[in-house]
């Protein structure tokens, strides 16, 4: 990192927690949803991205996904590692909120690598993204398991980020303002927790 | 010096002890007789006057620092029964026994309970948290402020500069280069002094360089701990709307240096 540009990098970081990782969370977990109406209704909706040509998706996978999880992963990771956690002596609201988002955070890292393992880079080997991949997965408790903590984990990351975000980019500054987004990001999070859930739970 | 009154009480303490910087520490326990309204001071004085632990052994008497005794200046703060807090208004009664005191460890502990609070003094310096009025002429009165906006911007200048929102903090350590929460404060303090407003841009520049104020986390540690209530995460939120219009600023080019 050169020299003081720590804050820009900072602000980078909350910036693309927002634009464009969360925005693609909500888009991921909303198609995913629609395998709540059977395996053809989800196969359909998958079967969109073919209709893009291939080197088109790639650049927008890219642009839009990789390049800007990998650098909120990895510097979130520095961001995580450089706390010192003391929620045992102020065992505040947000400060329990603080650990959340970094132990979060650091699952998350592992859970998407591993996600797109097993998803996106088995496409690219040969795979085919469909219903039936999902199915084969989670066929396996423990792996549905890992799934639902990953979602709940990606849901709860996203929706106190958006809080913390708000605050960083000096939009809420009172107590009060801070605590009207506390309740909100919070329906936000079980409502988005709901559809991954559900989504989840349809290839089951 | 008066008798003190005999009540038959003790107070059971037990004080992290650290004879050099960087050195090894060791727990130490004491029982001192209790008199009625001690503090945490007074109790720590009658250990200076008889240095013996619980179990009878000769020991060194405990080091701590202290100044004002009233709760204004921050020198004797420390880490009370797990809590940072100034050792002045800390009241024996009001404590759990035996009473845990610990220096506050985010900053170099010197010796036993004293700590060298360096950072907070170079941090101010840093973000130049003065109003600077000296000219080679008289310059005159500076602009009036509003005396409703003079009664909150005191409340912001209660800081004593006590470390206390700093021990509290899981983002500011020996390690961690973050300039903490009181620094910031003092940023927002003088941004609103109508003539420190006049170097408004040179204090956003500072806390928009490493360390800076991006690197708060948000716990909201601070505000809670602040011995003196200053609304200590309102003025990070403040400073972050400042620093994004004058980030923009700097990015797309203007020439309002100030305002």
């Amino acid at each position: 990192m050169s020299k003081n540009h720590e804050f820009y990098w900072r602000r980078l970081h909350s910036l693309l927690g927002v634009i464009p990782v969360g925005l693609f969370l909500v888009f991921h977990l909303s198609l995913n949803f629609t395998a709540t109406g059977g395996e053809d209704t989800y196969n359909n909706s998958v079967g969109m991205m073919d209709l893009v040509p291939h080197w088109l998706l790639l650049i927008v996978e890219w642009i839009v996904i990789y390049i800007p999880i990998l650098f909120h992963g990895l510097y979130g990771l520095y961001i995580a590692f450089t706390a010192t956690p003391n929620v045992k002596r102020f065992g505040t609201f947000r400060n329990w909120m603080f650990v959340l988002q970094r132990f979060t955070g650091v699952f998350l890292v592992i859970f998407i690598a591993w996600h797109i393992f097993q998803t996106r880079i088995q496409k690219a080997l040969g795979a085919e993204v469909e219903f039936d991949m999902m199915a084969e997965i989670v066929s396996n408790p423990a792996m549905l398991a890992f799934y639902i903590v990953g979602i709940l984990s990606a849901t709860f990351h996203l929706a106190n980020g958006l809080w913390s975000f708000l605050v960083s980019w000096g939009i809420t500054q009172s107590a009060s303002a801070q605590k009207v987004a506390t309740y909100v990001t919070m329906i936000f999070f079980v409502l988005l927790s709901i559809v991954g859930i559900a989504a989840i739970l349809a290839f089951v | 010096m008066t008798t003190p009154v005999e009540t038959g009480r003790t107070v059971k303490m037990e004080i992290l002890r650290q004879d050099t910087e960087g050195g090894a520490t060791r727990w130490e326990k004491f029982e001192v007789p209790y008199r009625p309204g001690m503090n945490v001071i007074s109790a720590l004085m009658a250990i200076q006057q008889n240095p013996v632990t619980s179990d009878g052994k000769n020991t060194s008497p405990v080091t701590w620092d202290m100044n004002c005794l009233e709760e204004v200046c921050g020198a004797c703060s420390m880490v009370i029964n797990g809590r940072p807090r100034q050792s002045c208004s800390t009241l024996i009664d009001q404590l759990e026994q035996p009473i845990r005191l610990e220096p506050m460890k985010t900053f170099p502990v010197v010796r036993d309970l004293q700590v060298d609070r360096s950072r907070m003094f170079n941090a101010l310096k840093k973000v130049k948290a003065w109003v600077p009025i000296d000219g080679s002429y008289d310059l005159g009165e500076g602009p009036r402020m509003p005396e409703r906006k003079r009664q909150w911007a005191y409340e912001l200048s209660k800081c004593m500069t006590c470390g206390v929102c700093m021990e509290a903090c899981p983002n500011v350590s020996e390690g961690a280069s973050f300039i903490g929460p009181a620094p910031l404060s003092q940023v927002r303090l003088f941004n609103t002094h109508p003539t420190g407003a006049m170097n408004k841009d040179e204090r956003l520049a500072e806390i928009m360089g490493d360390g800076g104020l991006a690197n708060c986390g948000n716990s909201q540690n601070c505000v809670a701990a602040c011995p003196k209530g200053i609304p200590l995460t309102t003025s990070i939120a403040a400073l972050n709307r400042e620093t994004t219009v004058q980030m923009f600023r700097n990015f797309f080019g203007s020439d309002h240096m100030v305002d």
